[in-house]
């Protein structure tokens, strides 16, 4: 017994000896190279892919520095930018004015691509392309049209057989970008729904079931006959979802496409705040489709580590100008001329 | 090992270090520190929890106090919140899940244990054992693609055309709703209340079937009246493994509840369940007072089981004065 345990004993030493000796050894070899430069960001799910092309393609322009990117989603990146602990965040909603007062430092938005969100159905034994007034989508959402062929959603589709069963309303159930983009247009085109629901990453809503993300909620509209749901466009696009047109501000009815989402950027560009955050939902302008955003980047105006500063700034000159060719191979819609112009401003403002 | 030694050498009375140190090396004494050590650390994960749970709940707790178990809206945007739906949702889920698991995993439990032949027992174990590591997306998916479709154009209309004058069996037919999220926790649960319950009744000492079997019992009566009664304390508690896996399963749920909080009394209706809204809204949660109601939902699940299981022990302690097979 005794001489089994000091035989053990021995080899403990040794292996600790052994262990010690290589992470010393391993910790030289980490030092020697010029460290690369690492920065942290975290946020909005919705521009992910996006944003993890572009850091990748970033590192291969610069092979010594790397940009590290979580997507927790937009809550998650306002939260982690306020106190501190990533050099970046993102979002799909810009901040409110609550909680910028509550930052140490004062934080920027740089919008970086686009998105559209879309009404997404299944009507048995329809195939026709609907077209939606804003005042059928608030009403449905609302619980208020409960009937296909309600009036509301007739008129604007003569020639459409659209039946008498009950419509089933699916939204979103997990806190998304999404979402607050849906209820930021409605609560635009309907008092009611503003002053009774709101917009936020998730609300109380009046009907419907929920699904969670937009597999979820697609699901659910395939499965149910006689549903409508709101999904991404790029979610919509990439898996052949049908999705109806929506009728924008100056009257016309618009199908998402990437065209007329930057369509939506533009007409609201003339109007833009030096800060960038603007809602871009039932934008003017002819083309342009109601239901869309941006989606942006947050930064803090004043970053001490010199070198982090250089790279942020430069990275943003890339993204706004090379960067944005890489936005439509994956769906997004590009920033319009006029916003970048005035993003290239704003850069200069990061001390 | 060696910087005790010096330490405890040094001290007062030499005798009684050299037999510490004697207990030391023998190994005893470390092993029922170690272990004593890794006991206390599950006691402190769990005060850690709760206490973490309780302080960051505050604003919540302050804000709503017991309204917040009885209000019965959630709406994040004008930051009113309660809990009370989504308590709802849980404890009927859950309920469903066992009513269904339960008749079905202790029959399987005793066919397994008492009546299959072995090679057929062992192979089905297998099968079972298996089922219970099958990660929850899975059954998510499954519940989703497979269930829902069939609840839809089968189960539910059958219920609503044969029992519809039962308020529980009434209203729209989703297909997704409380009585989904209910049969999918079923079939992730019965694996739980099988594969313990079949160990529980396979160690019933054998003299007790061979004593009632002398006293001229069949089968049936020796298994029925003697071993399942000699197992009920472990059958039990493979019932209540299975709850707290039911009370707190998130993912296969939330993607067949429908995620409405609302209260009603139809099975057919969607529901939301209290894992389920944390998971769906925690990541975009960005106003304090809106994470401190999330937090303080996590509260009142954790004291939901709390309670649950402890009522499950009471239950425990009443059969078992009664009993009279139980050693």
């Amino acid at each position: 017994m005794k001489k089994k345990w000091s035989i053990l004993q021995g080899c403990l030493v040794v292996v600790s000896l052994l262990a010690a000796g290589l992470l010393w050894q391993a910790q030289r070899s980490v030092a020697a190279p010029a460290a690369p430069l690492l920065l942290n960001g975290a946020g909005a799910t919705f521009p992910y892919p996006i944003y993890s092309k572009w850091f990748d393609e970033y590192h291969k322009l610069h092979p010594d520095i790397q940009i590290n990117y979580q997507s927790i989603g937009s809550g998650g990146g306002i939260r982690q930018v306020l106190a501190g602990t990533v050099d970046f965040g993102a979002t799909d909603g810009p901040m409110t004015d609550e909680q910028l007062s509550q930052a140490k430092v004062r934080i920027l938005h740089f919008p970086t691509v686009l998105g559209a969100v879309v009404p997404t159905y299944n009507i048995s034994g329809l195939s026709a392309e609907l077209r939606f007034t804003p005042e059928a989508l608030a009403g449905i959402f609302q619980g208020k049209i409960t009937k296909w062929n309600d009036a509301e959603l007739t008129r604007p589709n003569p020639g459409v057989n659209l039946p008498g069963n009950d419509i089933v309303v699916v939204h979103r159930s997990d806190g998304s970008g999404t979402t607050y983009v849906w209820t930021d247009y409605l609560s635009k085109v309907s008092e009611e729904w503003k002053t009774k629901v709101g917009k936020s990453t998730s609300v109380n809503w009046p009907v419907g079931l929920g699904g969670k993300g937009n597999e979820g909620v697609a699901g659910l509209v395939k499965q149910t006959p006689n549903s409508i749901g709101y999904v991404e466009l790029i979610y919509a696009i990439q898996n052949n979802m049908p999705y109806g047109l929506v009728r924008n501000s100056s009257g016309s009815f618009i199908k998402a496409d990437l065209a007329s989402t930057t369509a939506a950027a533009a007409g609201a560009a003339k109007e833009m705040p030096d800060d960038f955050r603007v809602s871009i939902t039932n934008a003017p302008g002819k083309d342009a489709y109601p239901i869309a955003s941006f989606t942006w980047l947050l930064v803090p105006a004043s970053i001490e580590d010199g070198a982090k500063r250089k790279v942020i700034t430069d990275f943003l000159h890339w993204m706004l100008n090379d960067g944005q060719k890489h936005a439509e191979p994956l769906a997004y819609a590009r920033l319009p001329k006029a916003v970048v112009a005035k993003e290239v401003k704003a850069i200069s403002e990061i001390k | 090992m060696a910087s005790t030694a010096v330490v405890v050498e040094g001290a007062p009375r030499p005798g009684r270090a050299r037999a510490f140190l004697l207990r030391l090396r023998s190994g005893d004494e470390v092993a029922h520190l170690i272990t004593l050590v890794f006991a206390s650390a599950i006691f402190l994960i769990t005060a850690l929890l709760v206490f973490e749970l309780y302080r960051n709940s505050a604003l919540a707790r302050e804000k709503f106090g017991w309204h917040f178990l009885t209000t019965r809206t959630w709406d994040p945007v004008f930051e009113n919140f309660g809990a009370l739906p989504f308590i709802f949702g849980t404890v009927v889920t859950s309920a469903v899940g066992l009513l269904l698991a339960i008749p079905l995993g202790v029959g399987a439990a005793i066919f397994l244990a008492e009546m299959a032949p072995a090679r057929i027992s062992d192979a089905l174990t297998f099968v079972i054992e298996l089922l219970a590591a099958v990660p929850s997306v899975i059954y998510g998916l499954l519940a989703m693609f497979t269930l829902v479709p069939l609840l839809r154009t089968v189960v539910q209309p059958f219920l609503k055309k044969h029992l519809g004058f039962i308020p529980l069996f009434q209203g729209p037919n989703y297909g997704v709703g409380l009585l989904a999220a209910g049969i999918i926790l079923a079939i992730m649960i019965v694996p739980f209340i099988i594969s313990i319950s079949r160990e529980v009744l396979m160690a019933v000492p054998v003299e007790q079937r061979e004593a009632a079997l002398a006293l001229g019992a069949t089968r049936w009566e020796s298994t029925w009246k003697v071993v399942v009664p000699y197992a009920r304390a472990g059958i039990l508690g493979s019932i209540f493994l299975a709850m707290a896996r039911a009370l707190g399963e998130t993912m296969a749920v939330t993607m067949v509840i429908g995620n409405d909080p609302k209260i009603t009394s139809s099975l057919f209706a969607p529901g939301y369940s209290i894992a389920a809204v944390i998971a769906n809204e925690f990541t975009e949660a960005t106003s304090d007072l809106y994470i401190h109601a999330l937090i303080e939902l996590s509260l009142v699940l954790f004291v939901l089981t709390i309670i649950l299981n402890g009522l499950a022990r009471l239950l425990i302690l009443a059969t078992q004065r009664k009993g009279t097979a139980h050693p």
